[in-house]
């Protein structure tokens, strides 16, 4: 069965007076256990899917299923609830609360999740083991460098084990070398059966992904790591 | 919740300059209403205290015409009013709460009483057996009225240390004469207050209040009454009453027998009224507390204006927090628990406000009291009212700061600058 899936997804947006369509019929289906990039240029409608994807926004139609449920008409909260329990979300400015350490922040998802105190941080140590910061569970995020942090953030993203992580330019604000390594660690969790979804637009770094999609004013085309250019 | 709480209180210490001045606006109103509170209760129970101690919980029943008291030093024996009976005095002694009751006869104003060549400027007083045991009070020196005094109409006199400082200027006046009206009377003893009782004298009008006690009083037996005075004037009455919770109840229904019993023909223009310490200081207590509790209103303001400052602050708070929030949200909180994070935020901002406030009232009226001889009671209660308060303030000034976090946008919120 397959984790996502997209039918004939439209967003429009609202110009002024005018309507643009930023994502045109958008077909989409992604399998366990999969990991692939979505690359495009800056305005193609890159960071609008993700938003649907990780179900931030809603479409403007098509449907949108996620492990078999069609999320159509769902509530807001009912949003809240899907995005806490299935999707991890790794971000290119890393997003992690200023006041707290790598644990509690760690920690936070699990807490609208209703986890016990006790549980959450026990779960927050094991994924930052997992990320190889065991060592520095109490360090805030101005005594970590960049790439630290972005390891904090995933494991931020796979306390709650999702069923998908999405990943939006995660190496953006990092340089090669800790780019690298977060690349070896998305490798190793894909591995690991994780499903991955990572947006970017620089190609060295689609290239860590088993399949790569290029998106290019709305729309959607394919390229698999040795199928060149297939047209999806 | 805990944990909001404990993350409320890491921002506020977060940025103290910021949390301090929002506060500000809280902490001077609060301040001003425990201030002003502090001292309504302060005055209150010093009004009490005052008027109630001088009662010893004796309410004097007193003739009235036209609604204010019958006084004989300028008016004549009025012909409507009789004078009271030892069966009336029974049942006078048989109200519910009564414990003695006395008779007497009296002048607010002395005229023609001399020792010596010195003129007296206090009471005088025509007094039954009860009279000094009602009120309370005791010989000091020399003796006290006796059965033989009232058998034989002895012209015999009782001061009180009052007269004995100012009439006699401190000299031992047992056994010296007096007249009163032309008649030489013999002063025989010094009666004092059982329980000593010094009021406090704050202001004017507070010594307006207890200067007429403060020159003294001269009493007689009633039964030579007539040879100084006049015949068939009509009588005051004091009832001694259990304690003070019944004073008002026996002072009533004593006045409501005597007006029955005692005004015959068409005086209807006279009635028996109770001159009760206990309203009276109710009363007074009620003036100040008209004045205060104006001056609270004006304190509120002084809330409101904080509340609007803490809206303001939250509202800025929340822009500078988008990121936050938007994480937050991606990563699966609900609009309330974002609602309530920044409404906890805001009363616990307010509340700190509000106990510091109190801290500050406590320290004012203090000041204040020490600084202007003004007493000054803390109220309990008021002090729970002002934190409740406060925090409710930041629970109402805190709703629209907290509902624009809580509609917020996620993608918004996470765009990327």
């Amino acid at each position: 069965m397959s984790i996502l899936k997209l039918t004939d997804i439209c967003k429009d947006y609202q110009q002024g007076k005018q309507t643009v369509r930023v994502l045109k019929n958008i077909n989409l289906t992604v399998e366990q256990g999969e990991y692939l990039a979505i690359m495009g240029p800056s305005g193609s409608g890159k960071t609008t899917l993700m938003n649907i994807i990780g179900c931030l926004d809603v479409p403007t139609s098509g449907t949108y299923e996620l492990n078999g449920k069609n999320l159509q008409n769902s509530s807001d909260n009912a949003l809240a609830d899907i995005r806490n329990k299935y999707i991890g979300f790794v971000f290119q400015s890393f997003h992690l609360m200023p006041k707290l350490d790598a644990v509690d922040n760690v920690a936070l998802p699990l807490l609208y999740a209703g986890v016990s105190l006790k549980e959450r941080r026990a779960r927050a140590v094991e994924a930052l083991n997992a990320v190889g910061l065991g060592e520095r569970i109490h360090f805030r995020p101005n005594q970590l460098s960049g790439g630290q942090c972005q390891r904090v953030a995933i494991a931020r993203a796979m306390v709650t084990k999702p069923t998908l992580l999405l990943a939006d330019e995660p190496t953006g604000a990092l340089d090669t070398k800790a780019g690298n390594q977060i690349m070896d660690i998305f490798r190793s969790l894909s591995d690991g059966g994780m499903t991955i979804i990572m947006i970017t637009h620089e190609p060295a770094i689609a290239a860590c992904a088993d399949k790569t999609y290029h998106i290019l004013d709305g729309e959607l085309l394919v390229k698999g790591g040795d199928e060149p250019n297939e047209k999806a | 919740m805990f944990e909001n709480i404990r993350l409320a209180f890491q921002g506020v210490w977060s940025h103290k300059l910021r949390s301090m001045l929002t506060m500000l606006g809280i902490i001077i109103g609060i301040a001003a209403i425990i201030t002003i509170v502090s001292t309504i209760k302060g005055t209150n129970e010093q009004i009490k205290q005052n008027l109630i101690g001088a009662g010893n919980n004796v309410v004097a029943v007193q003739l009235n015409q036209s609604g204010y008291p019958y006084d004989l030093s300028w008016n004549q024996v009025p012909a409507g009013v009789r004078p009271i009976s030892d069966d009336t005095r029974k049942n006078l002694e048989d109200i519910d709460g009564a414990q003695k009751v006395t008779i007497y006869h009296s002048r607010n104003y002395s005229e023609n009483v001399f020792y010596q060549n010195s003129q007296f400027n206090g009471s005088m007083y025509g007094v039954d057996e009860q009279y000094f045991a009602t009120y309370g009070y005791q010989i000091r020196t020399g003796r006290g009225f006796t059965a033989s005094d009232y058998e034989h109409f002895r012209k015999v006199a009782i001061v009180d240390a009052n007269t004995v400082s100012g009439l006699f200027t401190g000299t031992n006046p047992v056994g010296q004469a007096i007249e009163i009206q032309g008649e030489v009377f013999t002063v025989i003893g010094v009666v004092a207050m059982s329980q000593e009782f010094t009021p406090t004298i704050n202001s004017m009008s507070d010594y307006w209040m207890y200067s007429g006690s403060s020159a003294g009083s001269i009493f007689i037996p009633d039964p030579v009454w007539p040879t100084a005075y006049r015949f068939d004037e009509p009588q005051n009455v004091a009832i001694k009453v259990e304690n003070t919770d019944v004073m008002t109840t026996v002072g009533k229904s004593a006045a409501d027998l005597l007006t029955q019993r005692q005004i015959v023909g068409d005086s209807s223009d006279f009635d028996y009224r109770s001159q009760d310490m206990l309203e009276q200081a109710q009363q007074l207590q009620k003036m100040s507390q008209a004045t205060n509790t104006q001056l609270v209103w004006i304190a509120s303001i002084s809330l409101l204006v904080g509340g609007i400052g803490v809206m303001n602050i939250m509202l800025v708070s929340v822009t500078e927090r988008t990121a936050e929030i938007g994480l937050k949200k991606a990563i699966g909180a609900k609009k309330r628990r974002i609602l309530l994070q920044f409404l906890t935020e805001a009363a616990v901002l307010t509340s700190l406000g509000g106990i510091i406030g109190v801290a500050t009232g406590i320290g004012m009226a203090e000041l204040i009291s020490r600084m202007m001889e003004i007493p000054v009671a803390i109220s309990l209660p008021a002090i729970g009212i002002s934190v409740a308060f406060s925090t409710l303030i930041g629970v109402v000034f805190g709703l629209l700061p907290a509902t624009q976090a809580a509609n917020l946008n996620p993608i918004q919120a996470l765009r990327r600058d």
